[in-house]
């Protein structure tokens, strides 16, 4: 798969190119990440978008080469800045990660370690990558606690996880995520787990300090609100493939994909009162169910007949904007996946 | 905190008076004194002969508190005896019992607790490696190592090692004690190794699976993505959220231990509690018995109050409540 | 009562029952998916380990099975009406004066050695009474069976009724039993093992009595823990509401979800009631006819010159390979049952 031709390496802060992660399955092993391309700029949020188990958080722990056992990064490239990341020895990749790149995860409760105080933890992040004193190490995690909105620092930096809420602790992992200024911040469902009151409060918190040091946000989420509320660009994911992509307003205004639009068409907001909400008819598939063609072809409504033994073709039916289906190679077709929008009007609309 | 060492420390003389009461049970009612005496004094012994080694045994008295006998019964006795350490004398050769345990005290510390330290860091350390190499050919080697180790009786462990230093590879001496510091290692060094060895089996199977559980935690991948290498990840935050399993086994672990230098000592001839407590059930000697089971317990109840104790520095969750 | 638990038709109405029982067990898991998908995967993990097994336990039963010849043969009258089991007539019946070597034709000593009456027919050699050694570890099976699988069948029902009433009834219930544990788990188990049966004599049915006393209350701790859970479960809950009696939730809802316990608890128990028995039997308070007795000769018979090794070797293996079966077949039943290693292997 080609990776778009206008993507320059310089202008992004990471770039993902074709990268493949494969789990075993019985006997075979299946790409639970199927050549993902992708590039964040500095100051940009990329938000990856799709239901569970569609291999976004695979493709996120891929670029950090955590993947658990028996998990592989079969191939690929992730590039940071001259870096590239899976091509590294051990050492060195223990200085990127945290460093350069950095992940929040989506439980707070249990990704804290739960007899170390939460200052100690992010001291000793700090202290991984500088050659600093504790003190100093120390002092800066009182900052950084304050930075990022947690009331009386300097005593809850000895405080054990189990004494703080599930938003403090989420801000503890963010502090400890951005002690260092990472170039790239991996961000998987950072919200899910917590209460919707305080799910705004830690987005918010999340793009004030990106603006202040710049980073480079992949966002990992579900939550279409979530997207809306942040992302500059999306990309929606299914059965381990990026199926579309572009600026948030163009994909979820006008989405292209079959996929997409059941996507947004089942969002409860959406729907208008009284009428029933939509649904993707079908089960997800598991992965060692996939077939080579298009993963979606056994629900998509626009299904045609070589959809389920050729892989999709990319299509790019704007500057900047990614589609792989079949349906949209050729003329766009007049059918109405059940929203209540008319789709020709969508696409016109680019 | 002191609240609950206190709670704690309380709760265990309640053990204590439990134990005293099992104690009671089995060496007074379940055997009856006539036939210790007969034991000791052989099958052919006179009632006369019976009744004065009762006598001197202090055996003579009415079993419970009645009328009459509030105080002097064998009761009030066993559980003033035992309270105060006044153990008396040994059923078969009247020696003191509480000089003999001081006697043996020496050797038998010195036997266990290299035995207990060496095998405990030794079990953990290969038990982290493995865990570490979890759903590898090294982990499955290694678990299957471990159930081989399980599966030998300790018997075998020092029947084979005797057999194989002493009588073919002469390196030490198979049995015996000398306490003159130069030498003693020598007689100590094979017990020491075949009991680490026996017990290796099922100290790694055991920690294997407590640090696999923990390996798999969020917490360790958040440690990775912060850059923590493999051992930082491992003897620091693994290990240390494994701390209250292993030391509730290293307290459950007590006990066998002493099972176990019980073998050692007597198979090595090694003068300790453990071949004192052989030597008294080779004797019928119940009062002997009675007692190491009693300082045993005593111990055992000792060291799970300080277990308890230490669970709270181990894990903060537990501390603050 | 012991004459009648000696009598060898008790020990045939035993097999009987377990065959029975073993019958009625493998409809069980037949008709329970979930059971019956557990011992497929056993099958297909540890097909060696039960194969081993099985050849113990038809030994085991093949000894349990005896009867009186009721005519005299040739001239020895007291075997005559002395009840033989399979394994005894199939092996036994060649009995010689002292140690031999395996198929040697002589005796071990005296010089010159004098020849043996069966020469060439103990193909493990035979022991310090003659008595030969293949019988004696065969004869073992069943004594190595009986001491943990009876050990673990007396244990187990009991930590179950004080687990899961201090679990379920709470308050006082479980301040006695707590009480209870933790008096019996002070004392180091050797010892309240070697005291108990110095209490109650011995024998086979005293060691196994014992082991049971001082082993069920690491059991009853998990089956305590397991039912304070359990109780508070949403599922138990709404029964309770819809009226369910106490009883009937014990039984159809915390029993049930304790088995995978018992199963694993069986398994791990049993091998290491076999190891202590051995320690006992060296102290000379272990079962009648066990492994463990044959070893604890070994201490004398290795420093002889030459050197008997067949005995302890013979004991010593006919344990360990069943002991290994047991280890491995339980590690693969706790793998499969345990809901926390279950979910690390997805």
């Amino acid at each position: 798969m080609a990776a778009a031709k206008n993507d320059s390496a310089g202008s992004e802060s990471v770039r993902v190119r074709d990268l493949v992660t494969t789990f075993p399955y019985g006997s075979r092993r299946v790409a639970v990440v199927d050549q993902v391309s992708f590039g964040v700029a500095p100051g940009e949020v990329l938000a990856l978008v799709g239901e569970s188990g569609c291999g976004k958080s695979m493709t996120a722990l891929s670029m950090l080469r955590l993947v658990p056992k028996p998990g592989r990064v079969e191939g690929g490239s992730v590039r940071l800045g001259e870096t590239e990341v899976l091509e590294l020895d051990v050492p060195a990749m223990r200085r990127l990660r945290g460093h350069q790149m950095a992940m929040i995860f989506q439980e707070p409760m249990s990704s804290l370690n739960p007899v170390q105080a939460v200052g100690a933890q992010v001291v000793e992040a700090i202290l991984l990558h500088e050659d600093t004193t504790v003190r100093a190490a120390r002092k800066r995690t009182v900052e950084l606690f304050a930075a990022v909105g947690i009331p009386d620092p300097r005593t809850r930096i000895d405080a054990y996880p189990h004494q703080l809420s599930g938003g403090l602790k989420q801000r503890v992992m963010i502090a400890m995520a951005l002690a260092l200024r990472p170039t790239v911040l991996l961000a998987d469902e950072p919200t899910t787990a917590l209460d919707v009151t305080i799910q705004a409060q830690i987005l918010r918190l999340m793009r004030e300090l990106q603006r202040d040091t710049g980073t480079a946000i992949l966002l990992i989420t579900h939550d279409l609100g979530v997207v809306n509320e942040m992302a500059d660009r999306v990309a929606v994911m299914y059965g381990g493939k990026i199926v579309e992509m572009g600026n948030r307003r163009a994909v979820l205004g006008e989405p292209s994909h079959p996929y997409t639009r059941g996507l947004l068409a089942a969002m409860p907001g959406r729907a208008r009162r009284g009428e029933p909400l939509h649904e993707i008819t079908g089960v997800v598939p598991q992965p060692a169910e996939w077939q080579r063609g298009c993963r979606f072809a056994s629900r998509c409504p626009e299904r045609l007949p070589h959809c389920t033994d050729q892989p999709a073709p990319r299509s790019e039916p704007s500057p900047a904007r990614e589609v792989f289906c079949h349906a949209r190679v050729g003329a766009p077709r007049d059918i109405d996946p059940g929203s209540s929008r008319p789709v020709v009007a969508a696409e016109e609309g680019e | 905190m002191l609240a609950y060492v206190v709670r704690r420390v309380a709760y265990g003389l309640v053990t204590v008076v439990g134990v005293l009461f099992l104690l009671f049970l089995l060496f007074f009612t379940i055997t009856a004194p006539d036939d210790v005496a007969r034991k000791a004094l052989g099958e052919k012994a006179q009632q006369e002969q019976i009744d004065q080694w009762k006598r001197l045994h202090g055996y003579d008295r009415p079993l419970l508190p009645g009328p009459g006998h509030v105080r002097d019964n064998m009761l009030v006795e066993h559980f003033r005896r035992m309270l105060t350490f006044d153990f008396g004398r040994s059923d078969a050769d009247d020696t003191v019992i509480l000089d003999r345990i001081k006697d043996g005290a020496v050797p038998s510390i010195l036997l266990t607790t290299p035995l207990f330290l060496v095998g405990l860091c030794l079990g953990i350390l290969l038990s982290l490696f493995v865990a570490f190499f979890r759903e590898t050919y090294i982990d499955r080697t290694g678990v299957f190592l471990a159930v081989l180790g399980m599966s030998l009786s300790i018997l075998l462990y020092i029947i084979g090692a005797q057999f194989l230093v002493g009588k073919l590879l002469r390196w030490f001496p198979i049995s015996g004690y000398d306490p003159d510091p130069a030498v003693v290692w020598r007689f100590l060094a094979l017990p020491v190794v075949v009991g680490i060895l026996s017990s290796l089996g099922g100290n790694v199977r055991f920690y294997r699976t407590v640090f696999v559980e923990e390996v798999n935690r969020d917490y360790v991948r958040t440690a990775r993505a912060k850059g923590a290498g493999d051992g930082r990840v491992m003897l620091r935050h693994v290990l240390g959220n494994a701390m209250i399993p292993i030391l509730t086994n290293v307290v459950m672990a007590i006990p066998f231990l002493f099972t176990g230098s019980l073998l050692l000592e007597a198979f090595f001839g090694i003068p300790g509690l453990g071949s004192m407590t052989v030597d008294a059930i080779d004797n019928n000697d119940f009062a002997t018995l009675r007692t190491m089971v009693y300082i045993d317990a005593l111990l055992f109840i000792l060291g799970q109050i300080l277990t308890d104790v230490s669970y709270t520095v181990a894990d903060p969750r537990i501390r603050l409540e | 009562m012991q004459a009648i638990l000696e009598h060898h038709w008790f020990s045939n109405a035993v097999v009987a029952a377990l065959l029975l029982g073993s019958v009625a067990l493998s409809v069980f898991v037949h008709r329970n998916e979930l059971w019956r998908g557990a011992a497929r995967e056993l099958g297909r993990r540890r097909p060696v380990a039960l194969g081993v097994l099985a050849v113990y336990v038809g030994i085991g039963l093949a000894d349990s099975v005896a009867w009186v010849d009721g005519r005299m043969q040739g001239e020895d009258v007291v075997s005559a009406h002395q009840p033989r089991s399979a394994v005894e007539r199939a092996f036994g019946g060649r009995p010689e004066k002292t140690y031999s070597r395996p198929f040697a034709g002589a005796e071990l000593y005296g010089t010159p050695p004098r020849p043996l009456a069966f020469p060439g027919r103990h193909p493990l050699g035979t022991d310090i009474l003659g008595r030969d050694t293949l019988l004696l570890t065969l004869r073992g099976v069943r004594v190595a069976l009986l001491v943990g699988g009876l050990t673990s069948l007396i244990a187990i029902p009991l930590a179950l009724l004080f687990g899961v009433s201090a679990g379920y009834f709470g308050r006082r219930v479980d301040d006695v039993v707590f009480f209870v544990m933790s008096t019996l788990a002070s004392i180091p188990g050797i010892l309240l093992l070697i005291a108990l049966v110095m209490a109650l004599g011995q024998g086979t049915l005293q060691v196994c009595l014992a082991l049971a006393v001082t082993s069920w209350v690491s059991f009853c701790r998990i089956a305590r823990g397991e039912t304070m859970k359990l109780r508070e479960l949403d599922y138990v809950h709404a029964a309770r509401l819809m009226g369910v009696s106490e009883v009937g939730i014990v039984w159809r809802h915390v029993l049930p979800n304790l088995m995978h316990l018992v199963v694993i608890t069986f398994v791990l128990m049993f091998s290491g009631q076999v190891l202590v028995e051995a320690v006992l039997a060296w102290l000379g308070i272990g079962a009648a006819g066990s492994w463990g007795q044959m070893i604890a000769q070994a201490k004398d018979e290795l420093s002889r010159e030459p050197v008997v090794y067949w005995n302890v070797l013979a004991a010593g293996a006919g344990m360990f390979v069943l002991l290994l079966a047991i280890n491995s077949v339980g590690d693969a039943i706790r793998d499969i049952l345990d809901p926390r290693t279950r979910r690390e292997r997805e």
